[in-house]
């Protein structure tokens, strides 16, 4: 941690107004909120934060940019304190399982000491993004590769220089690769290519592709933190993740708890759309946001909107009402942010019927390996597709009921009960709209809220 | 310290012989995999054992034919210890 620059001083380091970076790469600026200027626009201080953080270099940020914007740091510097301050600052996980990341950081810490020949860490930089509504990691990766590759560096430095890897879908290399070279100290970071695949960023998924090519979970008898990319100790990390570690090695935890709440702090990326003609948009919210409020800001009026998804294809549906956004909270009234998804669904499409695409997308997204999943899920969004296609049968409730609690838990990664826990929100959420189909209505565009 | 049965779903094929030493432990769901009766969560992967299952556990792990089958001894996690990439 650099102890020359003063948490206080965090507003200078901000020169430009906040940005929301659209899907299609434009952007709207919003005007910087003035201090004193609470009150007036309530809503919005709650929901978004006015000065960016992990996008105040502005667009597409090469070195000089990121320099200009954020100072010269060496990561080198950051050391075993950085777990300490990460710890302090609360940073949880932001690819979708929000674990605390200086717990991950720690363990593989742990195992490399351990033993009479200590093997050397591994860290990775997981961009893989393979969720079809995300898109806030490689927007990320596009604007601000330098902070993404600077809490790459810390954080192997922390680990006692740790093997380095960034991981990421094709469109994403070439604006890495060029960020490698244009600055000092990247050359001994290797990047891999992700497949295109749903499944393809899940932890273990990373480690037996970098290491055999093939992007499917394996077993875990032992933990990645123990044993995973080469027998050594590995951490695969979020890019959003990293770039936040840059972030808080540089101003520290003090600064980056002024954000968000107490429980849920600093700020996430989320990837907000919804019906057209919303935008799709990326947008920098603080922890504890109001779901309702993030609605807004992307443009839309979440009274017109039936259901919102949020956290992906893995996470819930909610009503959009008085939801607050955190990975920690009571069941009713907290979302957790996952995968930092949030999808909307106006009022004339029908939920079920959404729910069935999803869950055969899913069922295809299988890796195919595990028995309960390679079956299960394609039976779940058979059954599915059955009740949105109108098939007369209260049965088939207590079916897709059954199909989940037998699939759940059983493979070598969680897309079984990420799917499940998917199917149990949408049996609550549009409880009207599938007693409606059951009764033989509904069914099509216009679906029973309509 | 816990013995655990563990299951490498990667490998399991759903022959069943598992089931067969281990009527008490497992049952077999609509394709034939095994499931651990009465648990929840990743105790359905990594099924702890009683000490009279030991060596039937034993006996299925040396049998299974996709050799999907392993022991782990452990101490139990704590329920509020959520382990990272598991």
């Amino acid at each position: 941690m650099s102890p020359d620059i003063h948490p206080q001083a965090a507003g200078d380091i901000y020169p430009q107004a906040a940005r929301s970076v659209h899907g299609d790469g434009t952007q709207t600026a919003h005007p910087p909120a003035h201090p004193n200027n609470i009150g007036q626009d309530v809503i919005r201080q709650d929901s978004s934060r006015r000065e960016p953080r992990l996008l105040a270099a502005g667009p597409d940020a090469g070195w000089e940019q990121h320099l200009d914007t954020f100072g010269h740091w060496d990561p080198q510097a950051a050391g075993p304190g950085l777990l300490e301050a990460l710890a302090a600052a609360g940073l949880t996980g932001r690819g979708g399982a929000a674990f605390e990341t200086w717990r991950k950081a720690s363990a593989a810490a742990g195992s490399g000491r351990k033993g009479l020949f200590p093997a050397r860490p591994v860290v990775i930089a997981n961009g893989a993004e393979g969720e079809p509504l995300s898109f806030k990691d490689r927007t990320l990766l596009a604007r601000a590769p330098h902070l993404v590759i600077d809490g790459l560096l810390a954080m192997a430095a922390a680990l006692g220089g740790a093997g380095m890897y960034v991981y990421a879908q094709a469109a994403s290399l070439p604006r890495i690769q060029q960020a490698l070279t244009e600055r000092p100290g990247a050359r001994k970071i290797r990047v891999v290519e992700a497949p295109e695949t749903f499944i393809s960023g899940e932890s273990s998924a990373v480690v037996n592709m970098i290491a055999n090519g093939i992007a499917v979970p394996m077993d875990q008898r032992r933990r990645l933190s123990e044993s995973g990319l080469n027998g050594r100790p590995t951490v695969v990390v979020n890019v959003e993740t990293l770039a936040q570690v840059a972030l808080i090695a540089r101003y520290g935890a003090q600064w980056f708890r002024q954000a968000g709440t107490s429980t849920d702090t600093g700020t996430r990326l989320v990837s907000v759309s919804g019906p057209a003609p919303v935008r799709d948009v990326v947008l920098e919210v603080p922890g504890g946001a109001q779901l309702s409020a993030v609605l807004q800001e992307a443009g839309m009026d979440p009274a017109s909107l039936s259901a919102v998804l949020v956290g992906g294809y893995h996470g819930r549906w909610v009503r959009p009402a008085a939801h607050v956004l955190s990975p920690v909270g009571p069941p009713d009234g907290t979302a957790r942010p996952g995968a930092g998804v949030i999808h909307a669904l106006d009022l004339q499409i029908c939920g079920v019927q959404a729910t069935a695409r999803i869950v055969t997308y899913l069922a295809g997204g299988s890796a195919r390996q595990c028995g309960p999943c390679m079956f299960g899920l394609p039976a779940m969004a058979s059954v599915l597709n059955r009740i949105a296609g109108g098939e007369i049968n209260s049965r088939l409730i207590f079916e897709l009921d059954r199909l989940g609690r037998m699939v759940s838990s059983r493979g070598a990664c969680r897309h079984p009960e990420g799917t499940t826990g998917l199917v149990s929100s949408a049996l609550e959420v549009f409880a009207a709209d599938f007693r409606a189909h059951l009764s033989g209505y509904c069914a099509g565009p216009g679906g029973v809220a309509a | 310290m816990t013995t655990y049965l563990h299951i490498d779903w990667t490998s399991c094929d759903g022959r069943g012989l598992c089931t067969e030493l281990l009527p008490a432990v497992l049952a077999r769901d609509d394709w034939g995999y095994p499931v651990a009766r009465g648990k929840v969560g990743r105790e359905r992967t990594d099924v702890p054992l009683r000490d009279a299952d030991r060596e039937a556990a034993q006996e299925a792990v040396f049998l299974c034919p996709k050799l999907a089958l392993s022991l782990l001894e452990r101490t139990p996690p704590k329920p509020e210890q959520r382990t990272p990439g598991r």
